[in-house]
């Protein structure tokens, strides 16, 4: 009943569109973004706290939308441009947001930061100067263990008023 | 890692087709839309099937003839968004923004938060947990553990917009193999955990109709342990017309307190006629507290549960009453 | 460079996606790991078929407990735990088979094949159930009692009896503390390989040397053909403290089939996993006198140990011992004791068995300043310990800045003169903590913390066993290097946590990092800063080393790298050692080891929470807390653990729970079990005092446990003053203020706890004789003067000074 050994695997060619990369992938269909990410395309940046959709670890930006990898299939990510931590940077130099969260202490274990940090990303595209509870609001489905959120919240606010 | 199991799946490019897929495949088989119930069920082998169908993109927000027409799989977070439903039915429009958590929003769709699994604490649980326990009524099991003498499954509708679309007296629009048709929300749901939906399961929803009318106001209140991520432990749903200060029509809906959306007519039609105040609310709250059944299969106790549907109705009353205040 | 807010030194890692967890390992040809775990709260395995799992195609090795017989625990005394259990199985979730195969799916599927078949014993879900006698067999054998009793421990400091009887006013409390656990967002990880002979481990623990022992014991290798490497961390909480059985368990599959082995828990097996909080149910008494003094204390205690012994004989100790390091108690009784229960292990969680007693005392206190007619703040404050003072039980007193803290919370958050409003209330509560334990894990003389510093051409690189596990160690041993060598943390490279290449550091548990890594680093930077000095003094023909300074990346006229060159032409290759271990501090008594720490931290806390009578639903609005850190090496480093004690102690003190249903963990998973959001976080102020520890590295003490303390009572305390009812147990679920609420308005007590406390067959008190409180003697002199008796740790006799280290020894030329 546990075993689904005996089914055929149904492999696709599908087309990601990977931190500005294309790329053309032959996957089976049931193997979730999260697992492409971090086992096909060596980008273990993505972390993952439960596979379930109950701790926004593993954040990915859809079209600029925070979206939850364990919870997505490769398919239905075609034609959608997927942002993850190791796109955050213009090449060498880090995103503010990356370097306000180094600066201020908002990543102890650093697990959930990944995640934390493209949902922020995607807070500041869409209000440039977000106030705090927009901030919680924006980032209530991502838990964090070790901060207490305090500095998350600080470093957001820090990589707003830089980068306006 | 958790992992789903080997799947096939396809893409049709309409609803018709996927209907028919689904017909064809019969219960081997699951519409899947944005995945955000379906997935982690999956991953727990609450749901067995080997090929999921894919709801095709039918998306679109749009206003016809005093209704608002909801594509299927427009986001939660689009529908929460979305200017016109947010002014005309900020009952709905919160419903759709207080399910889960952002991100979820931004993959879980408004049809998919319709047909919403029913949930309990003793089914929500991996393959493995549910193994150690012996299994329960709703999947591979014999018995419900939430009431081990009753013949029928326990597991709570968790919908946090099947209430508030329900207020409204709204409908969905149902394709099958053989065509379309228009099915009032309030008659979708069975109550029974297992069976829990009265649509064809082959039948895909593409559209949710929600009545405008012009003065209608509504409100959606949710009981829940944290600010976000969690189910309803409890959701009120209202929608109230007034003129002056007297109530002319009020219907109440609630959620996660039995294994359908429970509209309470009771307290709907106690508040016709007469103005709002403290005591007509209370009053309409008790009414609409008392079918609520929460069993020991959701976060913190029923008890507790049970008192705050009163609590929850009354603040959806004055938040309907009063939009300015919320 | 101490005291500056400077970056961690591992930010940019973490932010970019860099740092390499333990999951994100990927080797060449690794199989995949799944552990077949108990589907029984408590039964004897009869037999265990492995057939049909190793018939599957892809599956390369399945073993089981009779693989891995050679039973391991964290504590010598306690060496009860299976890799693999083959006999019996005591809590759902116990490992009892585990498959390598080609992927995680048919590893999987091969452990749903492995049929099991039990003989099912009577589960023991509770405290109070264990304390009975077991109906068929306990669920260990080896206390050889006939109930589920583990330990228990009996102390009376002064004369208790003596103290009651000349207090003006005698009260008694039971309290009840749920267990939670550590919700780490990174689920344990391993990966192990074997060649050569060797196995080399990369996990996600808090202490590499403990696992590296383990390894040891149960695969029958000496620890110098095993290598353990800690991988970027991804969150304990005292949680990854402990050898687990997965990390024992690669390691074997590793050595069957010869290549890398991987295994990463899933969020359900992390909640088996556990190790957290004991449920503990307290009773205690309290005598003082009319003006609010306290003249003696008798403590019970009651730990739901979960089904194997982790570190609960040194949690036992700790719901006792710092409740007189905390208030001054002239004499004081404690009984504890650990049950065994079908559930899974319960072990350190931040504040290792403290915040249990520090909610329990600090409830009680109150209601006893209530019933005497005293501002409960003042009663704590009368209390309060003294700086540079030893306590009833022997434990010694160093810097203490509690009234200070007190006075920084009480200012900040107005709390004398709060609006009182219904609905509306604010709470203070005070704590101490360790800064690291006292004595080891297993007795030994050698030191608790070693650091290496290497320094040539390519500059300076720190060599220490700690792992850091976010909370900033390695930062902190960078700055401190930094500082003694004029450089920037960013200069000096770090190897941590690799058994291979960095000296032992007992790892990241007990707080004791900073403290005891740090003070080894000082001693390690300043050997190494003397061979500069002497180098570049010789040079410029200087001959008063005082002359030369060393800041800025100079030494004397020389950048730092030409001072090593000179150096190095000088005594050929530098390097330098480094150690600490903690002086005796305990009494002479059987069992003094558990307690002593050579500084305590000190926090106060006042928060304000809005509760709202109908729905029973608590708020916290505001947050402030003052932590007597010693000194802030790196404050922004310390603000962060303040704050992250301070949100885990909302969770605990309003949501979260470890509980079981018909056997079962009820909800093992994020969803279920709760913690705190960003939308639960309240406004924070944090202050630091700093009271310069005399035998901290530069006076710093520790931060990351502390300041959970007090937040739990204080949210309790504020509940009170916002509804007038006392929930006495965690967490304050919202049902239980209503209940209270209801006791209130029906005229009964307004309070919902527990009713009453167990009888305890607690053995005899052992009767300890108190301390001059002005005798601050501690190692050698207190060995002299207090030898201690029978049973005591055999390291006992041996503490150097703690101080910071004094002039360089001979370099070590390798």
């Amino acid at each position: 009943m546990r075993s689904e050994l005996d089914r055929p695997v149904q492999r696709e060619l599908t087309r990601l569109r990977v931190n500005g990369e294309d790329l053309e992938l032959y996957l089976p269909v049931h193997k979730t973004l999260l697992e492409v990410l971090r086992e096909d395309l060596k980008l273990t940046g993505t972390k993952h706290g439960c596979e379930l959709g109950e701790c926004g670890t593993c954040t990915v930006l859809v079209d600029g939308e925070p979206q939850l990898s364990c919870l997505l299939l490769p398919l239905q990510a075609e034609g959608r441009e997927l942002t993850t931590v190791e796109g955050l940077a213009e090449g060498a130099a880090p995103h503010p947001l990356q370097v306000a969260f180094a600066e201020l202490g908002a990543a102890q274990c650093g697990y959930c930061t990944p995640g934390i940090l493209l949902a922020a990303k995607a807070l500041l595209v869409r209000d440039p100067r977000p106030s705090r509870d927009g901030i919680k609001e924006a980032l209530a489905g991502n838990l964090c263990r070790c901060t207490g959120y305090v500095k998350i919240i600080e470093a957001v606010e820090l990589a707003a008023e830089r980068m306006s | 890692m958790l992992r789903l199991p080997r799947l096939r799946y396809l893409r049709p490019a309409t609803a018709g087709e996927a209907a028919a897929s689904l017909s064809k495949l019969g219960s081997r088989a699951m519409f899947v839309a944005g995945g955000t119930d379906l997935f982690p069920n999956l991953k727990r082998r609450q749901f067995e099937p080997d090929t999921l169908v894919q709801v095709p993109p039918l998306k679109g927000v749009r206003r016809v003839d005093g209704h608002f027409e909801i594509g299927a799989t427009v986001t939660l977070a689009e529908a929460a968004a979305d200017p016109g439903l947010r002014a005309a039915l900020p009952g709905f429009a919160e419903a759709a923004g207080l399910v889960s958590s952002p991100p979820l929003r931004n993959a879980g769709t408004v049809g998919g938060n319709l047909c919403v699994d029913t949930r309990c604490n003793y089914y929500n649980m991996t393959y493995e947990w549910r193994k150690s326990i012996g299994f329960c009524l709703k999947k591979d099991g014999d018995i419900c553990l939430v009431a081990p003498s009753s013949p029928r499954c326990w597991a709570v509708s968790s919908s946090d917009t099947a209430p508030a679309a329900m207020v409204l007296g709204a409908s969905v629009v149902l394709v099958g193999p053989d065509g379309e048709r228009e099915l009032p929300v309030a008659e979708l749901y069975r109550d029974d955990g297992i069976e829990y939906l009265a649509k064809q399961p082959h039948e895909v929803v593409t559209a949710i109709r929600l009545p405008a009318p012009e003065g209608l106001l509504t409100a959606y209140v949710k009981l829940r342990r944290r600010g976000s991520i969690d189910f309803p432990l409890a959701g009120a749903a209202v929608a109230l017309t007034l003129d002056g200060p007297i109530v002319t029509g009020c219907r109440i809906a609630l959620a996660a307190v039995a294994s359908h959306p429970l509209e309470v007519p009771e307290a709907g039609a106690f508040l016709a006629g007469k103005r709002l105040t403290d005591e007509t609310i209370s009053a309409a709250a008790e009414l609409a507290a008392k079918p609520a059944r929460p069993l020991d299969n959701a976060d913190l106790t029923h008890f507790w549960r049970k008192k705050m549907v009163r609590v929850i109705v009354e603040r959806a009353i004055r938040q309907a009453a009063t939009p300015s205040t919320t | 460079m101490v005291g500056k807010p400077v970056p961690k030194v591992d930010g940019a890692g973490k932010v970019t996606g860099q740092a390499v967890y333990a999951d994100d390992i990927d080797l060449p040809r690794m199989l995949h790991c799944k552990i077949l775990r108990a589907q029984l709260p408590h039964a004897r395995i009869l037999s265990v078929d492995t057939s049909a799992a190793r018939r599957i195609p892809g599956v390369k090795a399945v073993i089981t407990g009779q693989d891995l017989p050679i039973r391991f625990g964290i504590l010598p005394v306690t060496q009860d735990e299976a890799a693999l259990e083959g006999e019996k199985v005591r809590y759902v979730g116990d490992p009892l088979a585990a498959v390598a195969a080609i992927d995680e799916e048919t590893a999987a599927a091969a452990c749903d094949a492995i049929k099991v078949e039990y003989q099912e014993l009577k589960p023991v879900m509770s405290i109070e159930a264990a304390l009975k006698e077991a109906a068929d067999e306990p669920i260990q054998s080896y206390p050889k009692r006939s109930d589920n009793i583990h330990r228990m421990v009996s102390y009376e400091f002064g004369d208790v009896a003596a103290g009651f009887a000349r207090a003006d006013h005698v009260r008694e409390d039971v309290f009840f503390f749920q267990g939670s656990t550590h919700l780490p967002m990174e689920q344990h990880s391993a990966v192990a390989t074997y060649a050569g002979g060797r196995v080399t481990l990369w996990s996600s623990t808090q202490v590499v040397h403990y696992v590296h022992r383990a390894l040891s014991k149960v695969l029958e290798l000496p620890m110098s053909r095993i290598r353990v490497i800690g991988a970027a961390h991804g969150g304990g909480f005292g949680g990854k403290t402990d050898p687990f059985a997965h990390e024992i368990v690669v390691a074997k599959l590793a050595m069957l089939t010869g290549r890398p082995v991987k295994c990463t828990l899933t969020r359900e097996e992390v909640f088996y996993a556990h190790r957290g909080r004991h449920p503990v149910l307290m009773w205690v008494k309290t005598g003082v006198t009319r003006d609010g003094r306290v003249t003696a204390m008798h403590f019970r205690s009651a730990l739901d140990g979960g089904a194997y012994g982790s570190y609960g004989a040194a949690s036992i100790f700790y719901t006792g011992t710092l409740q007189t390091v905390t208030y001054d108690i002239p004499a004081y009784k404690f009984e504890g004791a650990r049950v065994f229960t079908n559930k899974a292990p319960c072990g350190p969680k931040r504040g290792h068995g403290t915040p249990q007693p520090r909610f329990a005392v600090e409830m009680h206190l109150e209601k006893i300043a209530r019933e005497i007619g005293l501002e409960p703040v003042e009663l704590k404050r009368r209390n309060f310990v003294k700086p540079f003072s030893r306590a009833v039980n022997w434990l010694r007193i160093t810097s203490c800045g509690l009234e200070e803290c007190t006075e920084k919370v009480l200012t900040a958050s107005g709390y004398a003169n709060r609006k009182r409003q219904p609905g509306r209330g604010m709470g203070f509560a005070i704590s101490t903590y360790m800064s690291g334990a006292g004595t080891a894990i297993y007795w030994n003389d050698m030191p608790h913390s070693e650091v290496q510093l290497k320094v040539d051409r390519t500059g300076v690189t720190l060599f220490c066993g700690a792992m850091d596990i976010g909370q900033g160690s390695d930062s902190v041993l960078a700055q401190i290097a930094a500082e003694e060598l004029g450089l920037e943390a960013r200069d000096i490279h770090l190897v941590t946590a690799d058994t291979d290449t960095t000296p032992i550091d007992l790892g990241s548990y007990s707080s004791r990092v900073t403290f005891m890594a740090g003070n080894a680093a000082v001693e390690a930077a300043r050997k190494m800063r003397a061979l500069l000095v002497a180098a570049v003094a010789e040079r410029m023909g200087v001959t008063d080393l005082e002359e030369i300074d060393v800041a800025d990346g100079r030494v004397g006229e020389f950048s730092f790298e030409d001072a090593s060159v000179l150096a190095e032409e000088k005594f050929g290759a530098l390097a330098s050692a480094g150690s600490y271990k903690p002086p005796r501090i305990g009494g002479p008594f059987k069992g003094s080891g558990v307690g002593p720490s050579p500084a305590y931290s000190y926090s106060a806390c006042v928060v304000q929470v809005a509760a709202d009578a109908r729905t029973g639903i608590v708020t916290v609005e505001r947050v402030w807390i003052a932590h007597d850190i010693g000194r802030a090496i790196n404050p922004l480093l310390v603000e962060g653990q303040v704050e992250g004690s301070v949100y885990m102690a909302l969770g605990e003190a309003l949501m979260e729970e470890q509980v079981y249903r018909q056997g079962l963990h009820k909800w093992p998973s994020m969803l279920e079990y709760k913690s705190p959001t960003f939308l639960e976080t309240p406004e924070m102020h944090t202050f630091l005092v700093e009271t310069d520890d005399p035998e901290g590295p530069y006076g710093a003490k520790e931060a990351g446990q502390g300041p959970l303390l007090p937040v739990i009572p204080a949210v309790n305390l504020a509940l009170q003053d916002a509804l007038g009812v006392w929930i006495d147990e965690i967490p304050v679920t919202p049902e239980k203020v209503l209940r209270a609420l209801e006791a209130k308005a029906k005229g009964e007590p307004p309070r919902f706890g527990p009713r009453g406390f167990p009888s305890v067959p607690y053995p005899e008190p052992i009767l300890v004789e108190p301390p001059d409180p002005a005798d601050l003697r501690v190692g050698d002199e207190l060995e002299l003067a207090f030898p201690m008796k029978g049973g005591g740790p055999p390291s006992a006799g041996a503490g150097r000074s703690p101080s910071p280290p004094g002039p360089p020894r001979a370099p070590r030329v390798r």
